[in-house]
């Protein structure tokens, strides 16, 4: 019945709208002028509401800047994320002038050069040296940019060398929630398959594989200890996840069949980080950002970051995957295609692998 | 006797002549009537989930009315609140600013601005329609299936698009939509092929490559781009399709869900994002080249001036076309593909911003000293300087793999796009009918309604866009259904409010315009033969359609089409199909 009121309002409103059009277009040609043609009157109106509009509009993006300036995310909790952060900073200060100067010299000329009988359009159909200028200097500027970026993006991305002293730890994605696991002592993680998924075993870790006895998984949240670089490892159950560290300026998909890298280094504790955003209840946490159905956007793990000593006591209470997996069915065949190189403690080749 | 075979003669006229019709502009308007209507059904299905984001949980009557059980107690469902955001992508980019867009002018305008009688194959161009409407049918009818339409974005990735146990939309609204796509791109094909050989080989005497309007350029650019990366889309639709239906393992590998490990090994979803960005990419500029070139043209006849550096337009666009192909991996910088990769394409990536300036610079010096006349089609191409400039700026930052870590997949990226992409395009496509419309449906729109429509949409359409990159800044991820389960994002509930308030203000404007468009169509003023005094050919053809477009012979062409206030001139325009005099200058054709 609503439905139906509705539809018979549009065609009444409709209807009425189209009558009133109807009336102005014939007062419009008993007055001999035509609905469509754009009258001095109307071509000064809207060239008086282009600056008017750039007042607005300017005025509209430093308002967003002063009202929600302050919900950007706070400085970097990371050592990387200082550079992408300052990387930021010099991309803005060059395209903030771009923006303004080439809106303000649209509006501008849009206002000044409104039609005038009486005057003519200068021909000048171009200008070869001023055609070359804006060619070459966005080309100096991007060059410098990029050069920028990509020294930058480089240094993020390597992987930490084997023998610095790093965390080692596994992020595994899957609907709609994260498990990290430790790789403990020995560096290294056991093998893992979705086809050994049982029960408790919910990464599928070959129990026997020497690796996954010191293995330590952990859910709900996980530690990192401060000023120590940490390797992360990305794997997925079931479909693409993404781990978004937004505070560590850090992020990479979590990708079924292969595993992803992604390090930093956290630069404050979770204790720091909440007195210098002033709020006692605030956490490192790890988003989901790749669409992965319905409960997609709740699927969150926080993350805790401490001194080494605390960071080791805690790892300390966690068990072990052989302690926390007792009846542990050795399984006789290995599935040979995948596991070749799983255990292989660096990850360098894997992404490069599956293009 | 005689009488009753004439009438059924008059009948098979009728069907031959708005229906199954060969005629390049009537195909226009069936391309512009379905892109707008399957248009305002993704800006209803956008105002719909901007309720639930602007208000979260909170009951709006409305959307079950609208919706029924998608929305139980007014309250959108998280499944198919993705369902919508899917659908709303899908149909805007590809039946509205592909589709609409390109089918619309380029169908409207080749023949007539080149000085063709019809497009090379009448009947490829009315099988390209067909195939686009059966194509639009079915993704409307996937709409009502069971599990609902696809839900797994409009990038439709693997495994979260292969498997109906991962998400409802998955089953059969996925079948449908890969259906429809494909009938989609055979549509996009056959217009693409049809444009080209047109534009090579159809045009009239005099009219050299140089002497074609932007507009032509653009659409021709666009066509190449088309059928060279369409073709891609197919195949990884096609796979796709063995992986869902034929246990097949190209996307999928090690996968575990809902309680059983599936047994799909090697295969690496990674792939599936390489195919659909190879087309995925190129369609960005599917979508805007066109548009750029439509504003080009009226920006010109506006401003009563040439465009600035029309041999610097075109090999802008040029520049622009080619770059795009190799610029597709920027869309993965976090898909895990090897961070070497990543720093090629932000190479090439940021090399797009150089035509990009070039562009924006021509059209600036083209206003500069102008004589402009504020028609509502040179309101929208001014709009489009705007928004490509606002969005474009930002993709600097966007295209920079250091520093899409941190905003890749959030509300920057939604900002960005639809400000760059949507915004341009559509007003673009909004300039081309105020502009075109007398060729189309030989009668005038009003122009006031056309102001109001303008600052109406521009000023929403800010509204809605810009507020996004601080949600960006915040960390906010996009496709979420909710943010109030993180404390973080307490603050950005406003900015949400506002959003979608603009949201539907926009949607109510664009009421003006439906309104404009069908009374205009019907009632409005007679055309005169050339309203903007313009200079392309297709304003030397009659008010009324006649089919073949000249009722004599096809004029020739003698200059090019941007001789506006050109000094010695006793008018401000001088047309194609004046004869140059003695010494005079062919501005296009000399440096």
């Amino acid at each position: 019945m609503t439905k139906f009121l509705i539809i018979v309002t549009g065609i009444l409103g409709l209807a009425v709208v189209f009558q009133i059009l109807r009336t102005f277009q014939l007062a419009a040609k008993l007055r001999g002028k035509n609905d469509w043609e754009v009258t001095d009157h109307e071509n000064k109106t809207q060239a008086l509401m282009m600056p008017i509009f750039m007042v607005f509009f300017f005025g509209f993006v430093i308002w967003q800047i002063m009202r929600w300036g302050h919900l950007s995310l706070p400085e970097s909790a990371s050592i990387h994320g200082e550079e992408t952060d300052m990387l930021l900073s010099v991309t803005w200060w060059i395209i903030t002038p771009v923006f303004f100067i080439t809106h303000i010299l649209l509006f501008y000329f849009c206002y000044k050069f409104v039609y005038n009988k009486d005057r003519r359009a200068d021909f000048y159909p171009h200008n070869n040296k001023l055609e070359m200028l804006w060619t070459i200097v966005p080309t100096i500027v991007l060059t410098c940019l990029i050069i920028y970026g990509l020294v930058t993006w480089n240094k993020i991305m390597t992987p930490i060398a084997e023998d610095t002293d790093h965390v080692l730890i596994e992020l595994y994605g899957k609907q709609f929630d994260w498990t990290a696991r430790y790789a403990g002592e020995d560096m290294r993680f056991g093998d893992a398959n979705t086809r050994r998924i049982e029960g408790a075993n919910v990464l599928g870790i070959d129990s026997a594989d020497v690796n996954a006895a010191d293995d330590k998984i952990v859910k709900g949240e996980f530690h990192l200890p401060v000023n120590k670089p940490v390797q992360f490892v990305f794997r997925s159950q079931d479909i693409i996840h993404s781990a978004y560290m937004p505070h560590f300026r850090a992020q990479m998909n979590c990708v079924p069949g292969m595993k992803t890298q992604f390090n930093f280094v956290p630069k404050y504790t979770t204790a720091e980080m909440r007195e210098k955003v002033g709020n006692p209840e605030f956490d490192y946490l790890v988003l989901c950002n790749k669409i992965c159905g319905a409960a997609h956007y709740n699927m969150q793990i926080k993350i805790v970051v401490e001194s080494q000593e605390d960071y080791d006591k805690w790892l300390a209470e966690q068990a072990t995957f052989i302690a926390s997996n007792e009846v542990a069915p050795v399984q006789p065949e290995k599935p040979a295609v995948i596991e070749a190189e799983a255990a292989a403690p660096t990850l360098e080749n894997d992404s490069t692998k599956t293009e | 006797m005689s009488a009753h075979a004439e009438h059924h003669h008059h009948e098979e006229d009728f069907l031959f002549k708005y229906v199954f019709s060969q005629d390049h502009k009537m195909i226009a308007k069936q391309f512009l009537v379905t892109g707008f209507t399957m248009g305002f059904i993704g800006m209803l299905m956008s105002t719909f989930f901007r309720l639930q984001l602007g208000w979260p949980g909170k009951s709006f009557p409305i959307l079950e009315t609208f919706m029924g059980d998608w929305a139980p107690n007014g309250v959108l469902d998280p499944d198919k609140y993705l369902a919508l955001v899917t659908i709303h992508g899908t149909i805007m980019v590809f039946f509205l600013l592909t589709a609409g867009l390109s089918g619309t002018f380029s169908n409207l305008l080749i023949p007539l601005q080149i000085g063709a009688r019809d497009m090379a194959s009448g009947f490829l161009n009315m099988l390209s329609y067909w195939f686009f409407l059966t194509s639009s049918i079915i993704m409307l009818y996937s709409l009502g299936v069971e599990g609902g339409p696809a839900s797994a974005g409009w990038t439709i990735y693997p495994p979260l698009s292969a498997l109906p146990q991962a998400i409802p939309g998955s089953g059969t609204g996925m079948t449908l939509w890969l259906v429809s796509m494909s009938l989609f791109i055979v549509s996009s094909l056959l217009g693409g092929l049809n444009y080209i050989v047109t534009i090579i080989n159809l045009r009239t005497k005099g009219m050299k490559m140089t002497r074609m309007p932007l507009t032509i350029w653009a659409f021709f650019l666009t066509a190449i781009l088309g059928v060279l990366s369409f073709p891609v889309l197919f195949s990884a639709a096609l796979l796709l399709v063995f992986d869902r239906s034929f246990h097949t393992s190209f996307y999928l590998s090690d996968i575990y869900i809902a309680g059983e490990s599936l047994g799909y090994e090697g295969g690496s979803p990674i792939l599936f994002e390489h195919l659909f960005w190879f087309l995925g990419h190129p369609e960005v500029y599917i979508v805007l080249l066109p548009a750029l070139g439509l504003s080009s043209e009226i920006i010109s006849v506006n401003a009563r001036k040439p465009i600035f550096g029309y041999r610097a337009m075109i090999g802008s666009m040029m520049a622009i076309g080619f770059i795009s192909f190799i610029v597709w991996g920027h869309h993965m910088f976090m898909s895990g593909m090897n961070p070497f990769l990543g720093a090629v394409f932000t190479f090439t990536t940021l090399l797009v911003a150089i035509p990009s300036a070039v562009k924006v610079f021509n059209y600036l010096t083209t206003l500069f000293k102008g004589n402009l006349v504020f028609t509502p089609q040179m309101l929208f191409a001014i709009g489009l300087v705007s928004t490509f400039i606002s969005g474009g700026l930002t993709g600097i930052i966007l295209g920079d793999a250091a520093l899409d870590i941190n905003i890749h997949d959030t509300y920057f990226v939604v900002g960005h796009f639809h400000i760059v992409m949507g915004l341009s395009a559509i007003f673009g496509m909004f300039a081309g009918v105020y502009h075109w419309f007398p060729k189309l449906f030989t009668r005038m729109m009003n122009n006031k309604l056309g102001y109001a429509h303008f600052w109406i949409t521009i000023v929403c359409a800010y509204g809605v866009f810009l507020p996004m990159h601080f949600m960006g800044f915040a960390g906010m991820p996009r496709r979420y259904y909710d943010y109030s389960n993180f404390p973080m994002f307490d603050g950005t509930l406003e900015i949400g409010e506002i959003i979608s308030v603009f949201a539907i203000i926009a949607a109510l404007g664009q009421v003006i315009f439906l309104i404009n468009f069908v009374y205009s169509a019907i009632w409005g003023t007679r055309a005169p033969k050339n309203p903007w005094n313009s200079n392309t050919l297709e304003w030397t053809t009659p008010v009324e359609h006649i089919h073949g477009n000249w009722p004599g012979e096809i004029p020739e062409v003698h200059r090019w089409p941007y001789d506006y206030s050109k000094p010695g001139k006793e008018l401000d325009y001088v047309p194609q199909t004046v004869p140059l005099e003695e010494g005079e200058l062919d501005e296009g054709n000399h440096h």
